[in-house]
């Protein structure tokens, strides 16, 4: 570890701190409709489409939209995929994707998971890509906060179940918060070297003489949403690591930023709406915490490198000429904090994109990774997905621990009664339904074990990243699992929905619940949801749950390979 | 009703009779109920079988499998225990009731036969729990009335205060409107023959004795909630546990099914899932020992919960009667002519404010209370004239003068049609007295002579008595976030001044009824829960209005139906005492809980590396325990999981330590001592049970 590398942690850190507070004033303008600066753009879309902006949705129907807009996205994407051949922009005559590969990537596109069992540059067309993959970039990261917000009204207001309106949400999340910051930062992007074009691939030839092609497209405007929208699909199969996708120390620093941008300003939002600021900075600074451990043993495990290479006479100590530790599977460009810092972020978030390959970290430096999913990615979190799921995680403390003060639980003035911990415990037993399951049946069938590359823990980990990350809709992978299969396209598509929906829904019914609930004012009774008490019982209840569920199985993978790695032993 | 000499909390006759339910209850049944405990109850039921068929095959670890089937049997059984007690205790309360039911007696006559008249002199005394529906009873002067009932006979002069609180005799007759008599009220004169008209077993005392006794207990809402996180928590369980043979079958490190069951049983929270149903009853049981019946065990729950205090001022917060404080002559009236005056006025008052005025002017002016139409001090033919609710003065005309005293307003205008006038001082006096939260009583006199005008003499202070150490007890109340609102008949001036001795929160002065059912109603609209005591039939709506009502034992029979507690010793004080057992319950729950749930991190140390270091010798490091081998692991732990619920029994039925305090100040101590406690105690005690194992060779 190095201070240089410390150093790039900490203004990280204090970026994500700053913007928390002037994009979530932001975000509360958005969607408490103060904001009309699109007004007329708003209004033609809602004639348009013959939505009534100003119906108030009950949470049935508010997850009725949620749910229609996500199925009929994800069927004219499958659609799109099948007969992308037909269709224009399409310069190197891509084929029609396998129906296996198109139904797993619109599934994984429409779920904000982005998982890729496909190069980019080899199988999408450009207009398979800017019509329809971009567009769930957008779509899924805007359902993302809308369920978010709805879920904040749930607690924030008594209005008979009623959480607003899915399409006007859905609307202005894209059109005030998505589009413009795109706009923007991509900017940004392609002044620091980021290709936007659609044209044909070029075919050069290297210095050494060979022939090599090399893949164009419009990378600048796809990366910065798949940033901000949390959803980590790239371009090109190398992601974040590829030259073109992530040229500098500067788009890497503004990608990594951007994940935890929305993020850190949707716990401002929550405190405003809920109209205490000191909430919302708990809940900030219990992710925070989160966050923080997992980098620090991430940067760790991967600074420290292999022992096995130490033991040999390797020099893994870092210096001004040798980065030092574990620098597999890394880009030199960036090095380890930076591939630590990455990894970290793009699991503690649902981003999934990768500057580094998580297969290639050691043991624990990628315990980190698959953790941060298993823990639910309330780690600041996918845009939204984040938010409400550490809102379950709160509701789940505020029951156990809020008891202990000699109330029944409240949260907010909320009471937690019978029905909202169903809701919220279906929440947590999605996780351990869908990933130790499909993980349990994969590593017992040989269509399961077909895939993998690795033997051993090592090929465990694989398998229940893949599923970790698909449920999680992560989307980024311990590669070494070859998951373009039949076997695996389907389970890992059914995952995703799963991961997406079997959650979205429940949540939504919570805050529907909350949200037919009086508010008891608070009291020196109250359970305390603003001190550093609070934070510290949260952070432990968000790792209890995860860790009560996983721990056997990565007792089985990372934990048994770094135990067995310093016996000698690697797989 | 003494139920305040404390029951041992093993009393041998409680915790046999508990053994024995402890099996019954194995019932798969009633087991059902129990989720968590069910689960281990099939665990148990797959290990025995699993045991025989080992002994079957003559495989070598019978003895280990043996081992584990009984401890997992002594888990359910332990928990049934634990219910157990919490009922015995309830039932043992349920005779004391019983026994107190039938130690009021009543002369039982027989029924005439036709139109022939009562013989109400040959009576037969018997208890009052034999009385049925339609019996008559005579009662004389003295006698308890054993039931409520009907008067069919006789007229009787009644003291009902024990239900108004009104303590002028009332007349009860048979026939007409006043021939209603209730059970508890007290024959003072003459006497009555009652029909009763309630069966024993249809009376409040019975209905008591079955909710003491549990036997209509329904799980409260937050009851079911975590009953629904339990059940949650036990489902990722089995998923866990489920999937982690898979996991080893591909790592070539399977395990046997009755490692996953132990495996299982000691991940599900079973502390709590055992303790669960026995911390209810022993909330209610606690409810009992202060002599307060809990019609359910959701209001108990909705106590912890209370956000606001109505107390009424009289009886509650202050004494019930006001004293004599001070003589407050107006100017050019010397203090002892006041006293004398006053005392000569109140002589034949019998209210503890008149005896109090006498007393007053006695030890601060030596005037000695003379005999009503004595001869001393020239005081003949005195006459006096009580005090009624229109003229709202009393007073006593002698040979010399006559003297008034009463509310201001109504002496003045007496004095004012006497000829008198106003004095310019009076005001400041009756001012000061209502701010300092007194009552003024103004005195008057005007001697005998038809030209003498009359003329004011001063005030007497009546002052309001707070009970001593009420304002610490608000200040706890305050600790806790509740507020506290006291309610009375008085002015806002007098009202805000005992408030602000007394300390409560708000008040709410010269309330109606209907007033203080408004105030029920605006505090719930603001999402508050209210808590309110109440004894009279005009307190019922309230009652029933409130979240919880604690009816007075000695109201009327409407309030304590409109009530869901009932204080049978009537002190309206107790109030403070519901709140707290209310918070004490939810505490226990909660903290029994987080220690459950922290448990299970000691457990995985145990029992993770036990199951496969074989396959990986590696994992040892994970066995930071030491423990001594994979089979003395796994029993430690299970061994562990079934004795903490025998530990924990006696934290379920008293419930946690309890002091008030705020709630971030509680959350610290319970959190340290629960979820810290929780997270260390298993490490020590698996370490403890694993050293015993060895030593005694178990394994």
């Amino acid at each position: 570890m190095t201070l240089n590398g410390w150093l790039q942690i900490t203004f990280f850190s204090l970026c994500v701190l700053l913007v928390a507070k002037p994009l979530g004033v932001y975000l509360v303008r958005v969607y408490d409709g103060s904001l009309t600066w699109l007004g007329a753009v708003e209004r033609v879309i809602y004639r348009v489409c013959g939505v009534d902006p100003a119906e108030d949705q009950h949470w049935t129907r508010y997850a009725a939209g949620m749910l229609l807009f996500s199925i009929v996205s994800m069927l004219l994407t499958y659609l799109v995929l099948r007969v992308q051949h037909l269709l224009p922009l399409n310069p190197q005559h891509f084929a029609a994707v396998s129906d296996r590969q198109a139904f797993e990537t619109a599934a994984s596109f429409t779920t904000n998971t982005n998982w890729q069992s496909y190069s980019g540059e080899s199988m999408m067309s450009y207009f398979s890509q800017t019509t329809q993959l971009a567009f769930h970039n957008f779509a899924s990261a805007a359902v993302g906060m809308a369920v978010a917000v709805a879920f904040v009204r749930g607690i924030a207001r008594k209005s008979a179940g009623r959480l607003g309106n899915f399409w006007v949400d859905l609307t202005r999340g894209t059109l005030y918060v998505l589009l413009p910051l795109c706009l923007v930062l991509s900017m940004l992007f392609v002044q620091q070297g980021m290709i936007q074009n659609f044209k044909p691939y070029l075919d050069v030839v290297t210095l050494e003489g060979a022939k090599q092609t090399i893949a164009m497209g419009p990378v600048a405007s796809q990366e910065i949403i798949k940033q901000i929208g949390t959803n980590g699909g790239g371009f090109f199969n190398a992601n974040a690591a590829h030259p073109f996708e992530n040229p500098t120390p500067w788009t890497n620093f503004w990608s990594v930023f951007t994940i935890f941008l929305i993020p850190s300003a949707l716990t401002y939002m929550l405190g405003r709406m809920v109209k205490s600021q000191k909430h919302g900075w708990a809940v900030w600074t219990a992710m925070f915490v989160l966050f923080f451990a997992g980098v620090s043993v991430a940067y760790w495990a991967e600074a420290r490198g292999n022992p096995i290479h130490a033991a040999r006479g390797i020099d893994v100590v870092s210096s001004a000429t040798n980065p030092g530790g574990n620098m597999e599977g890394k880009e030199v460009r960036f090095g380890i904090a930076n591939s630590a810092l990455y990894a970290t972020v793009t699991t503690d978030a649902s981003c999934g994109c990768v500057n580094s390959m998580h297969d290639s970290f050691t043991p624990l430096g990628g315990l980190v990774p698959m953790v941060n999913i298993q823990l639910g990615e309330v780690v600041f979190g996918g845009v939204g997905a984040g938010l409400y799921g550490m809102l379950a995680m709160i509701v789940l403390t505020v029951f156990i621990a809020g008891l202990m003060v000699g109330r029944t639980p409240e949260y907010l003035g909320k009471k937690i009664q019978a029905r909202e911990i169903q809701m919220a415990m279906l929440y947590v037993l999605v996780f351990p339904a869908a990933i130790l399951t499909m993980t349990a049946v994969s590593v017992l069938l040989p269509a399961g074990l077909a895939g993998l590359n690795n033997s051993g823990p090592h090929g465990f980990s694989e398998i229940l990243y893949a599923f970790s990350s698909t449920a999680g809709n992560n989307g980024s992978a311990f590669a070494g699992l070859t998951g373009s299969t039949y076997y695996y396209n389907t389970l890992l598509g059914l995952n995703t929905l799963i991961g997406r929906f079997a959650m979205m829904v429940p949540m939504l019914a919570l805050a529907g619940f909350l949200a037919e609930k009086k508010i008891v004012p608070a009291s020196a009774g109250t359970f305390p949801v603003t001190t550093p008490l609070f934070v510290v019982l949260l952070v432990f209840v968000v790792l209890i749950v995860s860790a009560l569920t996983f721990f056997p199985a990565l007792a089985l993978g990372p934990i048994v390979e770094h135990l067995v790695m310093g016996a000698g032993k690697l797989f | 009703m003494s139920a305040t000499t404390q029951r041992p909390l093993f009393d041998p006759p409680i915790v046999r009779r508990a053994l024995r339910e402890a099996i019954v209850k194995l019932s798969p049944r009633h087991m059902v109920r129990n989720p968590v405990m069910f689960v281990v109850l099939l665990g148990s039921a797959y290990t025995t079988v699993a045991f025989f068929r080992d002994v079957a095959q003559g495989r070598p670890d019978w003895g280990f499998t043996l081992q584990l089937a009984l401890w997992l049997w002594f888990t359910v059984i332990f928990a049934n225990f634990a219910e157990a007690m919490a009922e015995g205790r309830g039932k043992a309360q349920a005779d004391t009731l019983r026994k107190a039911r039938t130690q009021t007696t009543a002369k039982r006559v027989a029924k005439p036969s036709g139109t022939a008249r009562i013989d109400r002199a040959t009576f037969v005394e018997v208890s009052a729990e034999v009385l049925r529906r339609d019996d008559l009873v005579v009662c004389i002067p003295g006698d308890v009335i054993p039931g409520d009932g009907e008067v069919v006979d006789g007229v009787a002069s009644v003291d009902e205060s024990a239900i108004t609180g009104e303590s002028a005799p009332v007349i009860r007759e048979s026939g007409g409107d006043r021939s209603a008599v209730t059970g508890g009220t007290k024959v003072l004169s003459d006497y009555i023959v009652v029909r009763i008209t309630a069966n024993p077993g249809e009376t409040f005392l019975d209905r008591m004795i079955a909710l003491v006794e549990g036997a209509s207990r329904q799980k409260t809402p937050n009851e079911i909630a975590l009953t629904i996180l339990l059940s949650g928590l036990t489902i990722v369980f089995l998923f866990a546990v489920a999937t982690l043979q898979p996991f080893a079958i591909y790592s070539g490190a399977a395990t046997t099914i009755p490692i996953l069951i132990a495996l299982l049983v000691c991940l599900i929270p079973t502390t709590i899932g055992g303790l669960l149903s026995a911390i209810g009853i022993a909330g209610m049981d606690r409810m009992i020992q202060q002599n307060v019946i809990a019609m359910s065990g959701r209001a108990v729950e909705a106590a912890g919960d209370v956000n606001t205090l109505l107390l009424d001022k009289t009886g509650t917060i202050t004494l019930g009667n006001r004293q004599a404080a001070e003589f407050i002559p107006v100017s050019c009236v010397a203090p002892e002519l006041l006293a004398d005056r006053a005392q000569l006025a109140s002589l034949a008052d019998e209210t503890p404010e008149g005896r109090s005025i006498v007393v007053l002017a006695k030890t601060k002016f030596g005037i000695r209370g003379r005999e009503v139409g004595g001869e001393q001090d020239g005081h003949h033919q005195m006459e006096f004239i009580p005090f009624t609710a229109t003229t709202r003065m009393s007073g006593v005309n002698t040979a010399d003068y006559e003297v008034r005293k009463g509310a201001g307003d109504s002496v003045l205008a007496w004095v004012r049609q006497q000829g008198g006038a106003t004095p310019t001082d009076l005001d400041a006096a009756i001012q000061r007295v209502a701010m300092e939260g007194g009552t003024p009583l103004v005195v008057a006199e005007r001697p005998t002579g038809n030209a003498s005008a009359a003329r004011v003499l001063g005030v007497v202070y009546l002052k309001d008595i707070v009970k001593g150490g009420i304002r610490e007890r608000f200040e706890r109340l305050r600790a806790m976030g509740i507020r506290t609102i006291m309610i009375t008949g008085d002015n806002p001036v007098t009202a805000a001044a005992i408030a602000r001795e007394a300390g409560v929160d708000d008040f709410l002065a010269e309330a109606k009824p209907e007033d203080k059912m408004a105030l029920i109603r605006r505090e719930q609209a603001g999402g508050k829960l209210v808590a309110m005591t109440g004894d009279g039939t005009n307190d019922a709506p309230a009652l029933a209005q409130a979240d919880v009502g604690v009816a007075m034992n000695t109201g009327t029979q409407a309030a304590k139906e409109a009530g869901n507690m009932i204080d049978l010793d009537s002190n309206p004080t107790k109030l403070i005492e519901v709140v707290e057992i209310g918070k004490q319950l939810l505490m226990t729950r909660g903290a029994l809980t987080t220690f459950s749930i922290s448990n299970d991190v000691a457990k995985y140390f145990a029992i993770i590396p036990a199951m496969f270091v074989i396959a990986f010798p590696a994992l040892q490091a994970l066995n930071i325990m030491r423990l001594h081998s994979p089979q003395s692991a796994i029993l430690a732990s299970v061994i562990f999981n079934a004795l903490i619920i025998v530990a924990l029994i006696p934290l379920a039925l008293r419930g946690v330590a309890y002091r008030p305090a705020a709630a971030s100040v509680i959350l610290r101590r319970n959190l340290f001592v629960y979820g810290f406690g929780g997270l260390v105690v298993p490490f020590i005690g698996i370490k403890l049970i694993d050293v015993l194992l060895v030593v005694t060779h178990l394994v």
